[in-house]
């Protein structure tokens, strides 16, 4: 069977992906940023899963305005790497599994998840920055990636509430796949962070570190914090945490927590990380 | 909260354009026209004569003209959300965080400095009522 046996929150800041791409990483902005995701990519390499399944975010990449989905499941054989205005990063294409993607679908929807099927869809910063902070720069990622794209964008959201509770709807459609796979969940997307109009720059570092709290020990707090609260404390662009809690969703009741790390800023936002592994 | 609530709730939040169903409805050609950028062939045009490229979408005269002065609080007012918005700013060879800087009436260099310093604090811009200090 398969299972689902960790799962990683990390921010995605485009900015982090420029820096690698560019050979910027030991400049003094963002070398220690680097450093504090040594451990996890340490952690990464010894835990050498199958299959990751990647939550985040499309930023207006693959999907323009004519077509919002909620939940977005890839299927496809491949992801090519989106040219987002300043050409595609430089980074190996992602390879998909379309067996179990199917599967999950199929699941889920049974469950009364309505998921937008995606056969061919581009993959931007917001699946790749964690493939690169996690498993660094390799000619080829060293697992395969099914990707689920929330929307975040245009308001509102899904809750937290939904979120959780599709992250459970993963974990019980992974155990129901008869192949014996180590499958690792990411939530991907904030910290604190507006990028918007005259309060851009807000960063809520308490707001955060109760958030990296609550996932470890509380998490049926987190599920209860209403969108507006994202918005009005953590900013605008904050909601993305919700998708942290797809990850929470399916890792089951009880979590260990492997390693935490939390520095302001990259660019505008407030970066993030927690390995938290199913027990 | 009702969705009503929820948008009059949103208006309440200082200093942000919450892109919402409402606000998505009224930019869309302008986010269409933001997300023809991706191209570097439309780039290309966009930047040999704005005005004329940015006929080919049926946005509205006041979006276009925010276009056109790079009035990044206008835009994000009638309908631009701020990820195509981006797009125009690397179209202009800027930064995310030139952007962000312009929005908030900073240089850039002074809004890096205060993410460097921790960003702005969330205290007295939750609401209208803290921003004016009577909260």
């Amino acid at each position: 069977m398969a299972r689902i046996v960790a799962g990683i929150g990390t921010s995605h800041t485009p900015a982090i992906g420029a820096c690698v791409d560019n050979g910027k990483t030991g400049e003094p902005y963002w070398a220690p940023l680097f450093k504090g995701y040594e451990p996890a990519k340490a952690w990464m390499a010894r835990t050498r899963p199958d299959v990751a399944i990647v939550v985040y975010n499309d930023h207006v990449n693959a999907f323009d305005f004519k077509i919002i989905p909620t939940f977005a499941l890839g299927c496809a054989e491949e992801f090519p790497i989106a040219d987002e205005g300043w050409g595609p990063r430089p980074v190996p294409p992602v390879k998909g599994y379309p067996e179990l993607a199917a599967h999950l679908v199929q699941s889920l929807v049974l469950d009364e998840f309505d998921i937008t099927i995606v056969n061919e869809m581009q993959v931007d910063h917001g699946l790749t920055v964690p493939l690169t902070l996690l498993c660094g720069t390799p000619q080829a990622w060293p697992c395969r990636v099914i990707p689920l794209a929330v929307n975040v964008i245009q308001y509102p959201a899904p809750t937290g509430h939904r979120c959780y509770m599709l992250g459970r709807a993963i974990r019980k459609a992974v155990e129901s796949w008869n192949e014996e796979l180590k499958v690792v969940i990411f939530g991907t997307g904030g910290m604190s962070h507006q990028i918007q109009g005259p309060r851009a720059g807000l960063i809520n570092t308490p707001f955060d570190t109760a958030f990296l709290d609550g996932l470890s020990r509380d998490p049926e707090r987190l599920v209860a914090i209403e969108p507006l609260e994202y918005l009005r404390d953590a900013g605008a662009e904050a909601i993305e945490l919700v998708m942290w809690l797809v990850m929470r969703g399916a890792l089951g009741e009880r979590v260990e927590e492997i390693h935490r790390f939390y520095r302001v800023p990259a660019s505008s936002t407030a970066v993030g990380n927690i390995i938290l592994e199913s027990r | 909260m009702t969705a009503r609530e929820q948008t009059e709730a949103y208006e309440d939040i200082p200093g942000t354009w919450v892109f919402d169903a409402q606000r998505a409805r009224q930019g869309y050609h302008l986010n269409e026209f933001l997300y023809s950028l991706m191209k570097a062939a439309n780039r290309a045009a966009f930047l040999a004569n704005e005005a004329e490229y940015t006929r080919r979408f049926a946005m509205t005269e006041a979006q276009r003209t925010a276009v056109l002065r790079r009035d990044w609080n206008k835009l994000l007012e009638l309908g631009g959300v701020s990820y195509a918005l981006a797009k125009l700013a690397f179209t202009d060879g800027k930064s995310y965080q030139y952007m962000a800087s312009r929005m908030t009436g900073m240089t850039e260099k002074e809004y890096v400095e205060m993410m460097l310093h921790g960003g702005r604090s969330p205290d007295g811009w939750r609401s209208r009522a803290e921003r004016q200090g009577r909260a």
